[in-house]
């Protein structure tokens, strides 16, 4: 594979990055709702880790507006082109909206918010129990909408990598050339 | 297939697409699918079905005092209260937290009976909490919620949750079944020792004589960056007097309608103590009460003079989640604590969704019926 036809190294490394610490989150926000003695722990590591993906999720953004991306296999049909293109703008949104309702949430509920020690955020909206009520309510769905979009992600360049064997999965990976056989 | 279109891309052998291959392609895609939910739905408490999470938690609630709309799942029953603390310097000792900085803090509190009935009738027994937030410079908080028992009932979050279902009154008796309360016993012998402790503490007369104990250790850091267990407690500065049993049957808020009173007469004061635990005592376990020999320092005075109906904007709207604290104070290992924030949360996100209902406690018109007599 010639360079042209992958994303750009800081592309990449945000990815994959971005990947693990996105499933990373839903794993753990899944589990401190759900476990009363690694509530505390978990919700530690929740507040700072998703603010870090906000921030990458900017980066990214820009990364990805300054530079092409690798054109898609020529064989992808057009719709499936939409829907490679409409599943990639959805993951930003999401990843950008997560964090923020999950600051803007806190500030509602009227509590702290505390990223490391002494390390705080200002409160990003006013104290009202009925927006926080709303926001805890969009978290949820938001979350599990960016589960279920990470998977068909997922399984849609499996099917193109195991399947169809069109190397797209190559296009984030990190070895220059793919010799086989 | 072809790659027609696009120019060269040099493409090396590229295996032929093969039945074998793409079914076991397709039958590796649904693996990856399948433990991605399934894995998520496991952290996310879905199954066994009786993980205790913090919603079954505020489910057993619901189940044992029916739903409340915009009421607190437990310490449902209550009243908004604000004054301010004085420091007077000498909890810089054990913590650097800015609270123990000589100087007033603003204070929004709570007092509240436990259970999750909002016009439960007053009883001497029923357990009475406090609830405080102390608002600190830079956007810190402290947070803290105490009750006028000696000990906590329950070791761990997991007994708390039985104890619910064992001590849930028969609708014949109003008692409890006393063999489920036997069982639960027996399997829980932290809880029978506690409650011989909580025997030989009967009730005050009131919330305003009453002595709130925080009863979950915490880690106290100071400005050398020593590191202390302490337990504090609101001791009342007034006299104490027992709770009269004899006294008529009074009436369903006869306990709110007297600290309402007191209030508008004087301003009621407690002193803050900070209980000084050593290596050995127990930080992990409510249930047990530290040697009365440890050191206790007097942080200073918390002053309540004005209460207020439960409304948007007071103590109503806040979760007075034990784990909100400022530098200087952090969590012990006790497994309660984790567990309160948790069930706090979630008991919180509940009644913040829901329509609100005036509060049986209302303080404006407690006050009229005390001025006509
Ligand atoms: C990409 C970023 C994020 C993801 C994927 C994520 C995911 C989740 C998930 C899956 C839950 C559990 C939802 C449920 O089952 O009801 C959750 C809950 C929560 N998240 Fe996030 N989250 C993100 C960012 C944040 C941020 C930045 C904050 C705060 C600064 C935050 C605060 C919370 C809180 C407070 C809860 C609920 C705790 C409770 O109800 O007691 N989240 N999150
Ligand atoms: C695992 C053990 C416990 C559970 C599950 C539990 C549960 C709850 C719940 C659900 C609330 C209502 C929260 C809200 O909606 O804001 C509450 C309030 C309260 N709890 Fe606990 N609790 C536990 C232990 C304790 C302990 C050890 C204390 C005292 C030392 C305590 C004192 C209070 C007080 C004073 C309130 C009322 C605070 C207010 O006015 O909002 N609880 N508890």
């Amino acid at each position: 594979m010639s360079g042209t036809e992958k994303f750009g190294v800081l592309a990449r490394v945000l990815h994959w990055g971005m990947a693990v610490m996105v499933v990373a989150m839903l794993f753990i926000g899944a589990a401190m709702v759900a476990s009363p003695t690694a509530y505390d722990a978990l919700q530690d590591v929740h507040r700072p880790l998703g603010m870090l993906i906000l921030v990458f999720t900017v980066v990214r953004f820009v990364n990805r507006l300054r530079h092409r991306p690798p054109t898609l296999p020529p064989a992808m049909g057009r719709w499936e082109r939409v829907a490679a293109k409409g599943s990639e703008y959805l993951l930003y949104a999401l990843m950008f909206t997560l964090p923020l309702i999950g600051w803007g949430m806190l500030s509602a509920a009227g509590y702290p918010i505390v990223l490391y020690g002494p390390l705080r955020l200002p409160g990003l909206l006013p104290s009202d129990p009925a927006l926080y009520a709303m926001l805890r309510q969009a978290h949820t769905v938001l979350a599990y909408l960016l589960f279920a979009a990470f998977l068909t992600h997922a399984c849609a360049v499996l099917f193109h990598t195991l399947v169809l064997r069109d190397r797209l999965l190559g296009r984030m990976g990190f070895r220059m050339t793919f010799r086989r056989g | 297939m072809s790659e027609g279109a696009t120019p060269p891309p040099v493409t090396p052998h590229r295996p032929e697409l093969s039945r074998r291959s793409a079914l076991l392609g397709l039958a590796a895609i649904g693996g990856v699918g399948t433990a991605g939910i399934g894995g998520l739905a496991y952290a996310g408490g879905r199954f066994p079905a009786d993980r205790l999470t913090p919603a079954r938690f505020a489910d057993r609630f619901e189940q044992v005092y029916g739903k409340h709309a915009g009421f607190r799942r437990n310490h449902a029953k209550g009243v908004s209260a604000s004054g301010y603390f004085t420091a007077n310097g000498a909890g810089a000792a054990v913590s650097r937290a800015t609270v123990f900085v000589p100087g007033r803090t603003p204070v929004t509190g709570r007092f509240s009976l436990s259970g999750g009935l909002p016009d439960a009738p007053d009883a001497a027994p029923t357990v009475r909490g406090l609830g405080l937030l102390f608002p600190l410079p830079d956007g810190e908080q402290w947070r803290t919620a105490m009750i006028n028992l000696p000990v906590f009932l329950d070791r761990t979050p997991q007994g708390f949750y039985a104890r619910m279902l064992a001590a849930q009154p028969l609708p014949g008796t109003g008692k409890p079944d006393p063999e489920k309360m036997a069982a639960f016993l027996a399997e829980h012998p932290e809880t029978a020792k506690a409650m011989a402790v909580v025997k030989r503490h009967p009730p005050t007369s009131g919330f305003d004589d009453s002595t709130y104990n925080a009863l979950n250790a915490f880690r106290c850091t100071n400005e050398a960056g020593d590191t202390v267990p302490v337990r504090w407690a609101l001791k009342p500065a007034g006299p104490v007097r027992p709770a009269d049993t004899n006294a008529p049957p009074p009436g369903r808020d006869h306990l709110f309608d007297a600290l309402i009173a007191k209030v508008a007469q004087n301003p009621l004061r407690w002193r803050l103590l900070l209980t000084v635990g050593r290596p050995g005592d127990p930080t992990d376990d409510a249930t047990a009460p530290w040697p009365g020999d440890r050191r206790t320092i007097d942080a200073g005075t918390l002053t309540i003079d004005s209460v207020q109906t439960e409304a948007a904007g007071n103590a109503r709207d806040v979760n007075f989640d034990p784990l909100i604290l400022p530098d200087g104070i952090a969590a012990s290992d006790d497994p309660l604590l984790s567990a309160r924030s948790a069930v706090y949360s979630q008991s919180f996100t509940r009644r913040a969704g829901e329509p609100k209902t005036s509060s049986p406690v209302d303080v404006a018109k407690a006050q009229q019926t005390q001025k006509g007599q």
